[in-house]
């Protein structure tokens, strides 16, 4: 989770991720940043996030996210 | 209690929306007759098919077509001279199916002992203009003949419902509106003397150009098959049919034409004068007789060519003498004083 | 039949009056009998290429569904002899099926799509570069035909289809129902693109009568005639006289027909779209919204997700993701940070699909270098603009230590808004001038020719419109305006709805009143279709 939000961090440092459920419903992430978030992700994590991932309920929060990322590992 | 309750706003409801449709309804009317061209100083010709439904319909003669006739035979004079009660139905280009309907609404409400009919309109077997369109078929009232009419004489990217609500046609006048619109909301003018439209002016023909050469000189077939329901259409009500050309120099009036309409009137058994031919008989000097260069004859050439043709009729179809009924003596003078002070009034204009 | 033909207005007249009197369980297939209908009017033709589009999305979305439920009933059955790589390895082999059943199907409706549209622009092309080589040979041109609206079904119908594909809901099981989202006759003509499972619940819904949903559809109906019958058809007058005498009208025309532009397109399309919203509205059928008062927007970013929104979520969910998350391009992204350093390396990959969904959307919007040039035109600034951020945020923090507050400053909002509104309009003149070289010769000529004079009223009454029309179109406009306004505080038909009866019955019967008289409609005006028809 650590790791997740200092990748967030490094992309958007005036944002507090840690409570902010409106990522992308209220663009605060924009398509460019979601690229690069997954890329880092893919990266750091050894996970393949696919486009059929990227969904707001998965993007919205750090949380939902590091859930995602969790799943993703448990499939594997 | 609480039922009688309910009973009453939905009264009140119901009332509600009967006096916004009442009010909906009244203002789209009102508007519509506002925006309608009045065509009482410009272009009159647009008035005159409205103006018989006022006309006392017990005419021995009436006259169907083109500016041909409206503008070159004086009803008045045919009355004043030989006692015969005529009305032309005349509109400007108007096209052989509008006169056809025109005829047969005529013989809905009269049935006069001769239709007159202006060969011209045979040149033409596709509608034209929508401008003229309108000013033929505005003026007509409802009736199964305006409506088959609307149908024959619109243009390709024309619509019914444009005629059927003039609103849809005319909204874009808001910006030209004037008092005329005002003045002439409910009455309007006589613009003609029972279809004429007299002109006192004179502007001699000069170098009245030849016809230019045609690809094909053959009348449509649609204008045929018109001419074919005219003369079933007088037949089956015992009217005669009556095929005149008039002198006008220009459009041109072509041999082939003229040997079209010849056979025609042979073939059919009708009579058909044309009176190009006829003009040193009749009278006519191009140089004083026209107001627009040989186009329409005015007022001196329209009362040589009536003084010609009601001789004709009189001799010919024996069209009575009834300037002796009361009735329509009354019913003329006024008529003939509206006549003698237009003359006064455009002459007096003239001098100005 | 196009929307401002009496022909649509008597048809959506029958069918409201049809929807509510059949039984409700028939209402979806009135509307489907309605949408082909509305199609086989425009050509009879056409209905074979909505049909192939139909019937095959149908087969290939149960197929692909079907790997679903095969895999999830194999794996209940043999869970416990599998390990988890054979689990794996099972889901892959299920996954591929999918896969090549997508592309089957892609490659079926895209190829059409493709050969009706793109087929003379290549052979155009073609024949520009045998010319250049110096061949005299020349291909002929295909007469082939153009379905009215092919570009948005079959996008709709692509996007259900890479839906099923991902698993996000099951396939449509009723071939009719599939049917009826394909063709839904108010979006078919222009839009908007909209989501199977946004659509299809209040789609195939049965209604019953609801005064709101009816005065709500008709308001919102007649306000689109407003946009597109008073200010669009009457702007597209001085337009083209600007834009078709490219000799005549330079410098400060092009300027005055770039911003007439903005506003017949805008009048145009989002006039089309309400009354697409609200024809769907009366019978209880919520369509997304496809604008959401774009000219607000402070950058072009922003201006692209309120303007034709489910054109451009369509292109950032099927293609750019896709795209940039894509096994080959997160490699390549990789490698070029590896051997191109960090900076360059972490852009390659966005930049790349960046480039690549605006070149499609170029193209998608019609066959020509116009559009293209367009699309990476978009492209360009939105990169541009994504490489100034840091610098934007440096120049703000500099002020802030100045002690000037430009965020949520009013004047700074209105030069961003201005800026973004000029940027698009300048971007749209490629939509306007016959080819790509005229485009930007006549964007020279706003900065070569500039005249003044031309800016008074004299020169502005010689582009085909009188003072009336001047008077109407700015009183439009700001009505347009003022509209717009109000809303961002929340529904303006609701705050209508609120009033007494009277003021009601006033606004409706006076913006009738307005659209009839004032609607550049019927003789004196040419009948201009719906710009986005022609996409």
């Amino acid at each position: 989770m650590d790791t997740l939000l200092e990748i967030l961090k490094d992309l958007h440092p005036d944002v507090d991720f840690e409570l902010c459920d409106t990522l992308v419903d209220d663009k605060i992430l924009d398509s460019f940043d979601i690229v690069t978030l997954i890329s880092e992700i893919n990266d750091q994590f050894d996970v393949t996030i696919s486009a059929e991932d990227i969904t707001p309920e998965n993007f919205n929060s750090a949380e939902s996210l590091f859930a995602l990322i969790e799943r993703l590992e448990d499939e594997d | 209690m609480e039922d009688k309750k309910h009973v009453n706003i939905n009264k009140k409801k119901a009332m509600r929306v009967l006096l916004a449709t009442i009010f909906v309804l009244g203002t789209l009317f009102l508007l519509q007759r506002l925006f309608m061209p009045k065509y009482m100083t410009d272009i009159v010709e647009g008035a005159m098919i409205a103006e018989y439904y006022e006309e006392e319909k017990n005419h021995d003669v009436v006259f169907v077509g083109d500016c041909e006739l409206y503008e070159n035979m004086d009803p008045v004079y045919l009355w004043e001279h030989y006692g015969i009660n005529s009305y032309i139905r005349g509109s400007a280009q108007q096209l052989i199916w509008q006169s056809y309907y025109l005829m047969e609404e005529t013989l809905k409400y009269e049935t006069p002992k001769a239709i007159v009919f202006n060969v011209l309109s045979m040149k033409y077997n596709e509608p034209q203009k929508e401008a003229f369109n309108r000013m033929t078929l505005d003026g007509m009232r409802w009736s199964a003949s305006k409506i088959n009419s609307i149908r024959a004489s619109m243009m390709p990217d024309e619509k019914f419902l444009d005629y059927a609500f003039p609103i849809l046609r005319y909204h874009s006048r808001w910006q030209e509106l004037s008092t005329e619109d005002l003045e002439y909301f409910w009455t309007k003018d006589k613009v003609s003397h029972n279809g004429y439209y007299l002109r006192v002016d004179v502007k001699p023909a000069e170098n009245v150009p030849e016809g230019k050469i045609l690809a094909d000189y053959q009348f449509g077939s649609t204008a045929y098959a018109y001419l074919d329901k005219m003369r079933d259409l007088c037949r089956s009500h015992g009217v005669q049919l009556i095929l005149v050309k008039a002198p006008s120099l220009y459009p041109y009036w072509y041999d082939e034409w003229e040997e079209q309409m010849d056979q025609y009137a042979q073939t059919n058994d009708l009579p058909y004068y044309n009176f190009l031919d006829l003009t040193e008989e009749i009278g006519l000097d191009f140089t004083t007789d026209t107001y627009d260069a040989g186009l329409h004859l005015n007022l001196s050439g329209a009362d040589k060519l009536s003084d010609y043709f009601g001789k004709i009729l009189q001799q010919e179809f024996e069209i009575p003498d009834r300037r002796g009924e009361s009735v329509l003596q009354t019913a003329w003078e006024p008529k003939i004083k509206a006549y003698e002070q237009d003359i006064e009034r455009q002459k007096k204009g003239e001098e100005k | 039949m196009l929307f401002t033909s009496y022909e649509f207005l008597a048809f959506i007249g029958i069918l409201f009056l049809l929807y509510y009197v059949v039984p409700k369980k028939f209402q979806w297939i009135l509307l489907l009998g309605a949408s082909y209908l509305f199609y086989a009017m425009a050509d009879w033709s056409y209905l074979v290429f909505i049909l192939v589009t139909t019937v095959s999305a149908y087969f290939a979305a149960c197929a692909m569904e079907k790997t679903y439920t095969d895999q999830k009933a194999y794996l209940l059955l043999h869970k416990s002899e599998m390990n988890k790589d054979e689990r794996k390895a099972f889901k892959a082999v299920q996954k591929k099926k999918r896969w090549h059943c997508l592309l089957l199907i892609l490659f079926l409706n895209l190829g059409i799509l493709a050969v009706l549209k793109y087929t003379n622009f290549a052979i155009a092309n073609l024949n520009g570069i045998l010319t250049f080589t110096g061949s005299t040979r020349q291909l002929d041109y295909l007469n082939l035909l153009l379905p009215m609206g092919i570009s948005f079904y079959t996008f709709q119908t692509l996007g259900y289809l890479i839906d099923v594909y991902r698993g996000k809901y099951p396939a449509e099981r009723n071939l009719a129902k599939l049917a009826l989202f394909v063709s839904f006759f108010p979006q078919l003509v222009q839009g908007p693109i909209s989501r199977f499972d946004d659509l299809s619940v209040s789609l195939f819904e049965e209604h019953t009568l609801n005064w709101q949903n009816v005065s709500f559809g008709l308001e919102r109906i007649l306000w689109g005639y407003f946009k597109k019958l008073v200010i669009a058809d009457r702007i597209v007058i001085g337009v083209n006289t600007i834009i078709h005498n490219p000799d005549q009208y330079r410098g400060t025309f092009v300027f005055v027909g770039m911003l007439f532009y903005a506003f017949e397109l805008y009048c145009d399309f989002t006039g089309g779209i309400d009354i697409t919203i609200g024809v769907a509205e009366v019978m209880g059928i919520r369509v997304t919204e496809n604008f959401k008062r774009p000219f607000f927007s402070k950058c072009i970013k922003e201006y692209w997700n309120r303007w034709h929104i489910t054109m451009g979520s369509w292109f950032t969910d099927y293609i750019f993701y896709p795209i940039s998350v894509c096994g080959p391009m997160l490699k390549l992204g990789k490698w070029s940070r590896k051997h191109l350093g960090e900076q360059i390396g972490k852009r390659v990959s966005v930049y790349l699909s960046c480039i690549v969904v605006w070149f499609t959307t170029g193209i998608w919007h019609g066959a020509s270098w116009n559009f293209i040039v367009w699309g990476l035109g978009n492209c360009v600034v939105i990169l541009i603009s994504q490489e100034f951020e840091p610098l934007y945020r440096l120049f703000y923090q500099k002020m802030e230590g100045k002690g000037i507050h430009l965020q949520g400053n009013f004047g700074w909002k209105v030069f961003q808004v201005t800026r973004t509104v000029l940027l698009m309009s300048c971007l749209r003149l490629f939509d306007c001038y016959r080819d790509v070289p005229l485009t930007f010769r006549m964007f020279g000529t706003m900065f070569t020719n500039w005249n003044w004079n031309n800016l008074s009223g004299a020169s502005f009454l010689e582009l085909g419109l009188n003072g009336w029309d001047y008077l109407v179109l700015i009183l439009g406009l700001l009505l347009v305006f003022t509209v717009s306004m109000v809303q961002r505080s929340g529904s303006v038909r609701m705050k209508i709805a609120d009033m007494p009866g009277i003021i009601r019955f006033g606004l409706w019967y006076g913006l009738f009143l307005i659209v009839l008289i004032l609607g550049a409609y019927g003789v004196g005006f040419d009948a201009s279709q719906f710009i986005y028809n022609q996409f």
